[in-house]
């Protein structure tokens, strides 16, 4: 063995630790969260349903999907952090030009009504997923959990947790206005 | 003290069959109900990541468990019933991932490592055995010559 391949050897160890630390640091600096792992439902189309409608209204069923860009919001009266989304959800509509529909996920007519009545309904149209099926025919791990379906009606984009101010310009505005272009 | 060491002793010895299980979600066919189980627990649940659905409470689990048994009751195998789940939360709802080109890493990586330290070391190893080719070079004639020179010298 050369001298110079010994000195590669004793350097390697430190090459590999800088690899590994540049490695660890990127992870870190990028933000993401390990926890939120892509849909296996994106560029699927979205699955079929039918829910009624709260408080006397009509429902949603998969029919209101496709045929123009529409978000879709899972919530439930007994999430806290979708009241934290709620104030961003009342103008998503108008600021995005689509239509958001609600589901209320794993929740009971009377209390998404009331939760409704309180904080204000943003929705086009709600549909009562009381059984959590149809949620999980989404590919929905909890509430609050925000899709984007486009014409063909296949599913483009899943969110989860609270839409914030920077999910909305960032993310959410840039691929409706895209979707609605296409 | 006898019986409280006992009772803690039962405890341990049970802890490992609690599960979530719930017995109002039980199937009453003990055999489609077992492989219920064994499916369950080889299903991550989503909310806790970490236990599978048999183990955990969350609702999202207890609901995935209920879609199981349909599943299986509605006549699917094992297989139909696992990829039932896998269609709707992707590759990461099976806590053992399964064998395809972008697992090898993980499969093969630590064998593949063990085998490299392996070798790393024998190779080591053989370098430094005493007497071997890292000892002092053997002598050449001239100097053989000298030695036997001194020798001579010194027994005078």
């Amino acid at each position: 063995m050369t001298a110079s391949m010994r000195r590669l050897l004793f350097v390697l160890p430190l090459f590999l630790f800088a690899v590994l630390t540049g490695y660890f640091w990127l992870a870190l600096e990028s933000g993401r969260d390990p926890h939120d792992l892509p849909s296996a439902m994106i560029d699927k189309p979205a699955p079929a349903f039918s829910l009624a409608g709260i408080d006397g209204a009509a429902g949603l069923s998969r029919r209101q999907l496709g045929g123009g860009v529409v978000i879709v919001n899972f919530f439930a009266s007994w999430c806290i952090p979708c009241r934290l989304e709620h104030p961003l959800l009342m103008d998503l509509g108008k600021r995005l030009d689509v239509p958001v529909y609600g589901i209320a996920w794993q929740d009971k007519a009377d209390d998404a009504t009331e939760f409704l009545k309180q904080l204000g309904d943003p929705y086009k149209r709600v549909g009562l997923d009381e059984s959590g099926r149809v949620g999980i025919n989404f590919g929905v791990y909890g509430v609050p959990e925000t899709y984007v379906v486009d014409k063909e009606g296949r599913i483009r984009l899943r969110h989860v947790g609270p839409l914030t101010e920077e999910d909305v310009t960032k993310e959410l505005a840039p691929l409706v206005k895209e979707l609605g272009r296409s | 003290m006898r019986r409280v060491l006992a009772a803690a002793f039962a405890c341990l010895a049970f802890a490992g069959v609690a599960r979530a299980v719930e017995p109002d979600e039980m199937l009453s066919n003990p055999v489609l109900e077992a492989r219920a189980r064994a499916i369950g627990r080889e299903l991550r649940c989503l909310v806790c990541q970490n236990e599978s659905i048999d183990d955990s409470n969350a609702t999202l689990a207890h609901d995935l468990r209920i879609i199981l048994r349909e599943r299986l009751v509605a006549g699917d195998t094992n297989q139909q019933a696992i990829q039932y789940i896998v269609d709707r939360y992707g590759q990461f709802v099976l806590l053992k991932p399964p064998v395809e080109p972008a697992t090898y890493a993980l499969w093969f990586g630590p064998a593949f490592l063990l085998l490299l330290a392996g070798a790393g070391t024998v190779f080591y190893l053989r370098r430094h055995r005493p007497g071997a080719a890292d000892g002092p070079r053997p002598l050449d004639a001239e100097e053989e010559g000298r030695v036997a020179e001194l020798l001579r010298e010194g027994e005078r």
